[in-house]
C-alpha cells in the first residue's frame, strides 16, 4: 500500500478524478495533444477547419465501431466480426433500396436489422452453444463477409436514393451528417454505459462472471444483448459508409475491427473486460483518425498506415497491461 | 417458525453424483453449522439454495413459498444472502458498485428519463453500511482490488446485509482470517441471530463451529449424515461423525488444540 502512505500528488489526484468523474485516462489525451501537436509541425495543412472536419468525417465509421467494441470486451467479451458485419450491412441496404426499390427508411432499417441480426447470431453461439467468442466472431468475420458478396454478386451496387446520400455527404449547419451521427451515438452509448444499471452490469460482467451470476444478473441474457448491440452498431457504421461513399461495397469495412478495437483499448477498455469508457473510446478513435490523417498528409503509403494501427495496437495493450501489473503490485 | 425447508435435494454433475436427497431444515434466527469432508458437497448445496445451481429433484421452501423456479437475483430479493469464500467481488468496480450489483437504485434523469443509476444515494448508503460493521476501508470510490483481505471481506459481508436478509449463508468466512477478525465475523454471527437472521457457517474450523452454532449438520457423501444439537455434542462426536467412524481421537485432540 505505497501509495496510502504517500500524500497523493496533484497529478495523481486529477488522474484519480478523470478516471472517477469522466471515465477517461488523461494519458490518452495527452497522446492525442501530443500526436497533433507532432502533425501540425510536419504538415502545414493539418490544422485547418476542413482537415478537421475531415479527421472527424473519417473516425466517424471507426468511432460507431469502436463504441461496438467498447462494449463486447468491456463486458469480458470480443467481436471479431465488425468489420464484415458493417460491410454486410452497408450491402443489405444498398440491395433493399437499388434492387428491391423500397422506400429509403426501409433501407436503413435493414442496414441496422442486418448487422444486429448477425449479432444476435453471435451472442446465441457464445452463451448457448458455448463456443468461444473468439471463434463465433471470427468465424462471423467469414460468414459475413462472403454473403456480403453473394447477395452484391462481387459489385458494389450504386444508385442509392438522395435521401441515403444525404447521411453520409449532407452538412446541416457546416458540420458533415456522420459526425453528427457518431456525436449523438456516443453521448448514448457513453450514458448508456456509465450511468445505467444496464451499463454496470456489463462492466460487472467483464469484471467477473461469478461476482454478476451471484449478484443475480442474467449473466447469458445480457452478453446477448451486448452481441446484438454490437452488430447493430456495426450495421450503423455500415450505413454511415455506404452513404458516404455513395454505394453498397462488399468490401467495405476490411480490417476496420482491427482499428475499432484498437481505439477501444487506447481509450482505456481493459482487454479482459470490467474496465470501459465512451469518452475514452472516443479520444482513442481520433487518435486512430489523426494517425491516418497524418500519415496521408505526409505522403505516407497506405500500406505503411497497416502497419502503424498494428503496432499501435499491441503497444496500447503493452502499456495498459504493465499499467494494471504496476497497481497490483501495490 | 421454519423459515427454510430442504427436502430430498439431489444435484449431479454429468456422472458425478454430488448431492443423493439432502433434507435440511432451518428456523429464523437460528445458526446451523454445516461441516464435512472436502467434496461432501457443502458447497453444492449451499448453491442450490440461492440458485446458482439448480437441484435435479427435491423441494426448497422459504416461509412456505416454494422458490425452486425462481433464478438466483429473485431469491435474494426473498431474502436469501450468500458471503462466499472466494467473495464473488467484481474487483475493478468500487465499494458501491459491489455492495449493490444487481439492485442499484435508480433515479429519473432530468425528471423524466428512467434508469439512471443513483450513484449519490448508493454512496451514502454503502458508507452508512460500512460504518455499521465497524470496518475502516481507505475510500469506498476505490476500486476493491486495491483493498487487502479482510477489507474486501468487509466489502463481501456489507453486500450480504444491506437489504435486510433472512438468511445468509457464510462459506469458509474465517478461513483466511487473522485472530482478531476471526472474532468479529463470530460477534457478526451473534447479531445477526440476535436481530432474528438465520444464518448457515460452512466452515472446518470446528472450534468456531461449536461455539456459535445452535445445530450442527454433517454431510457426509451428499447426505445429512448427522444433526446435532451444538449444546449437547462435542468436537469428538462431530469429528467422528465427519470422516465416518474409526478411531477419531486423535483427529479430534488435533482440533481442539487448534
Amino acid at each position: 500500500m505505497a501509495s496510502d502512505m504517500a500524500q497523493p500528488g496533484f497529478w495523481a489526484k486529477v488522474q484519480r478524478a478523470s478516471v472517477e468523474r469522466l471515465h477517461i485516462r488523461l494519458e490518452s489525451l495527452l497522446v492525442l495533444v501530443a500526436l497533433s501537436a507532432v502533425m501540425a509541425v510536419l504538415s502545414p495543412y493539418f490544422l485547418s477547419l476542413s482537415n478537421f472536419l475531415n479527421i472527424l468525417l473519417a473516425t466517424s465509421t471507426i468511432g460507431v465501431l469502436a463504441i461496438a467494441a467498447t462494449f463486447v470486451i468491456g463486458s469480458g467479451g470480443l467481436d471479431l466480426s465488425l468489420g464484415s458485419v458493417m460491410g454486410l450491412a452497408g450491402v443489405a441496404g444498398a440491395f433493399v433500396a437499388v434492387n428491391l426499390g423500397w422506400p429509403s427508411v426501409f433501407a436503413v432499417s435493414a442496414c441496422i436489422i442486418a448487422g444486429g441480426l448477425a449479432g444476435y447470431i453471435n451472442g446465441q453461439l457464445v452463451t448457448r452453444a458455448f463456443v468461444p467468442a473468439f471463434i463465433v466472431t471470427l468465424g462471423m468475420l467469414g460468414l459475413a463477409r462472403g454473403l456480403a458478396l453473394v447477395i452484391s454478386q462481387g459489385r458494389a451496387i450504386y444508385g442509392l436514393p438522395p435521401e441515403i446520400v444525404y447521411i453520409g455527404q449532407g452538412r446541416p449547419f457546416g458540420i458533415p451528417m456522420p459526425v453528427i451521427l457518431l456525436v449523438l451515438t456516443a453521448v448514448v452509448a457513453h450514458c448508456l454505459l456509465a450511468y445505467t444499471r444496464f451499463g454496470r452490469h456489463t462492466l460487472a460482467l467483464g469484471d467477473s462472471e461469478g461476482a454478476a451470476r451471484a449478484a443475480g444478473i442474467r449473466v447469458e441474457h445480457h452478453r446477448r444483448i451486448i452481441y446484438t448491440l454490437s452488430g447493430a452498431l456495426a450495421g450503423l457504421a455500415g450505413l454511415l459508409f455506404t452513404a458516404r461513399v455513395n454505394a453498397g461495397d462488399p468490401t467495405a469495412g476490411i480490417n476496420y475491427e482491427l482499428t475499432a478495437i484498437t481505439a477501444a483499448i487506447i481509450g482505456g477498455t481493459n482487454l479482459f473486460g470490467g474496465r470501459a469508457s465512451i469518452l475514452g473510446t472516443m479520444i482513442g478513435a481520433l487518435i486512430m483518425g489523426v494517425l491516418q490523417n497524418g500519415l496521408t498528409l505526409l505522403a505516407v503509403q497506405s500500406y505503411y498506415q497497416q502497419m502503424a494501427i498494428g503496432a499501435v495496437l499491441i503497444l496500447a495493450v503493452f502499456i495498459d497491461q504493465y499499467q494494471v501489473r504496476k497497481e497490483s503490485r501495490v | 417458525m421454519t423459515l427454510l425447508t430442504l427436502q430430498g435435494i439431489r444435484k449431479s454433475f454429468g456422472a458425478v453424483d454430488v448431492l443423493h436427497g439432502v433434507d435440511l431444515s432451518v428456523e429464523a434466527g437460528e445458526v446451523i453449522g454445516l461441516v464435512g469432508d472436502n467434496g461432501a458437497g457443502k458447497s453444492t448445496l449451499m448453491k442450490t439454495i440461492t440458485g446458482i445451481y439448480r437441484a435435479d429433484t427435491g423441494s426448497i421452501e422459504l416461509g412456505g413459498k416454494d422458490i425452486l423456479p425462481l433464478d438466483p437475483g429473485q431469491r435474494r430479493q426473498l431474502g436469501i444472502e450468500m458471503i462466499y469464500q472466494d467473495l464473488s467481488l467484481a474487483k475493478q468496480q468500487d465499494v458501491a458498485a459491489n455492495i449493490f450489483l444487481g439492485r442499484e437504485p435508480t433515479k429519473k434523469l432530468f425528471g423524466f428519463l428512467p434508469g439512471f443509476v443513483d450513484k449519490a444515494e448508493m454512496d451514502r448508503q454503502a458508507a452508512k453500511m460500512i460504518e455499521r460493521l465497524g470496518a475502516h476501508l481507505p475510500s469506498i470510490n476505490r476500486s476493491v482490488g486495491s483493498f487487502s483481505g479482510g477489507q474486501q471481506q468487509t466489502v463481501a459481508i456489507a453486500r450480504a446485509l444491506t437489504f435486510n436478509p433472512r438468511l445468509v449463508i457464510m462459506d469458509e468466512p474465517t478461513a483466511a482470517l487473522a485472530v482478531r477478525e476471526v472474532q468479529s465475523v463470530l460477534d457478526l454471527i451473534r447479531r445477526l441471530k440476535s436481530e432474528g437472521i438465520a444464518v448457515i457457517l460452512i466452515s472446518h474450523r470446528l472450534n468456531d463451529v461449536l461455539a456459535v452454532t445452535d445445530r450442527i449438520v454433517v454431510l457426509r457423501h451428499g447426505r445429512a449424515e448427522a444433526n446435532l444439537v451444538t449444546a449437547k455434542t462435542n468436537m469428538n462426536e462431530v469429528v467422528g461423525r465427519i470422516v465416518g467412524g474409526g478411531d477419531t481421537s486423535a483427529a479430534a485432540a488435533h482440533e481442539q488444540r487448534g
